[in-house]
């Protein structure tokens, strides 16, 4: 009974993985700035603590890694374990690559036969897979990322072009070329449009080590950007949130929109 | 009109530089002797940095170049300002200005005005930048003011604290 119990609420957790910002969701990279013909491992979790692994692993499954060139790489030697996920990444080419997990769906709840169902999906497989008696249903649509940036020699900005859905960061300053003491700004786009008045908030890692979670509470002006200073060298956790009604069915009332990367700041 | 403040102007770049062409800028560096377990001697990269700290001129850059080791390109990064300042943009090694590492001592550089390093280099401020790191190391950043090639003899020095020793530098016009 526990056990099922428990099967559900990991479930539920599945089925909303942007519903709670309770839990931080993260890829760390073991490098940012590298060069052509090494490697970079990358670490991905959901915590509570930044960046230390002490709630779930973040599942690899809607994991994109884009190379400099815009082409797709496949991670080498994918692990899931308790508390993390773990891959490879081989930097064969010149610039920046842009490690992604884009998790973009529909999540609808009905009853049928007075049972209650959960379903998940795209606005394709909505069409067909949900009957025709269902009831009370209910359907929210979200789509979220979580980044981070590796640059092999020169920082390049191929990999970084916005695939215009959903919330995303497109540099201003490049997201590798970040300096403690320095001021850093980025835009952030909604389906490609400046992202107006979005609460951005950034907090760096350590947080297991110090009392205050010294998180810098920000908000994109006009033109979707954002300025951020780094007060230290380290690693920075961002994330930015919104809703609308975007939805991609009619069914779906609300849309909810995340952004989550994953920046290093490295000292003068 | 023009063509006379063209050929003025051309004039006065060609003044320019024929006057630093027989400047002279010499640096004496010390890589300070550390007793540390397990030592390796450091990168070592120095360059002429514009007012605005982009880089002017690359005059060296001292890493493992041994081709029997592994590949010491990969840990140029670890000389952090130079990496963001354009040693991620060279394709090493650099004909002139890349070498191997140079062990504990001073070591004397010395560079003409009409050398290949300091050829394109307009009259004006700079600094020299040495920067130095090491495995299992630290790093270390000293900078040293002069006017090139400046109207008399110019001496600036500098003193590291951990990677580096006694920096001189000698800048004759």
């Amino acid at each position: 009974m526990k056990t099922a119990l428990r099967a559900i609420a990991v479930g539920a957790a599945l089925l909303v993985p942007f519903a709670s910002h309770a839990h931080k969701m993260w890829l760390l990279p073991s490098a940012t700035v590298s060069t052509v013909d090494q490697w970079v491992t990358v670490d991905a979790a959901v915590s509570n603590n930044l960046f230390n692994f002490d709630h779930v692993p973040l599942r690899l499954d809607a994991l994109a890694i884009t190379a400099p060139d815009g082409s797709k790489v496949a991670a080498e030697s994918p692990f899931t374990g308790k508390y993390r996920s773990v891959f490879d990444v081989p930097l064969k080419q010149s610039g920046t690559y842009k490690v992604a997990i884009v998790n973009n769906g529909l999540f609808a709840n009905y009853e049928q036969n007075g049972q209650r169902k959960r379903w998940r999906g795209n606005a394709e497989k909505f069409a067909t897979e949900i009957p025709a008696d269902a009831k009370n249903l209910q359907v929210s649509e979200s789509i979220g990322r979580v980044e981070t940036f590796v640059t092999a020699g020169k920082p390049t900005e191929t990999a970084l072009k916005p695939s215009n859905v959903g919330l995303e960061l497109i540099p201003v300053t490049h997201p590798n070329d970040l300096y403690a003491g320095e001021a850093s700004k980025f835009r952030f786009l909604i389906d490609g449009q400046p992202a107006a008045d979005l609460e951005v908030v950034v907090q760096p890692g350590g947080t297991r080590y110090r009392n205050d979670q010294e998180e810098q509470k920000l908000k994109t002006d006009a033109n979707g950007e954002v300025s951020i200073d780094w007060a230290a060298p380290g690693m920075y956790w961002l994330e930015a949130g919104a809703q609308d009604q975007k939805t991609s069915v009619k069914q779906a009332k609300q849309r909810r929109l995340s952004y989550v990367a994953t920046f290093e700041v490295l000292p003068q | 009109m023009r063509r006379v403040a063209k050929l003025a102007s051309a004039m006065l770049l060609m003044g320019a530089s024929a006057a630093a062409f027989g400047a002279e800028l010499n640096l004496k560096l010390e890589i300070p002797r550390l007793d540390v377990a397990e030592y390796h001697r450091p990168y070592i990269a120095i360059w002429v940095e514009n007012q605005d700290q982009s880089t002017a001129a690359q005059l060296a850059v001292w890493y493992q170049t041994d081709p029997k080791k592994e590949d010491g390109t990969q840990w140029l990064k670890d000389l952090r300002q130079w990496w963001r300042r354009g040693g991620r943009e060279l394709q090493m090694p650099v004909d002139g200005v890349t070498g191997a590492t140079r062990p504990a001592g001073t070591h004397a550089l010395s560079f003409k005005g009409a050398d290949k390093h300091l050829a394109n280099l307009a009259p004006g401020k700079y600094n020299v930048v040495v920067e130095a790191s090491r495995e299992v190391g630290g790093r270390e950043l000293l900078r040293l003011p002069f006017e090139w090639p400046g109207t008399q003899p110019q001496t600036a020095t500098a003193r590291g604290k951990s990677e580096l020793g006694a920096i001189t530098l000698n800048v004759t016009p």
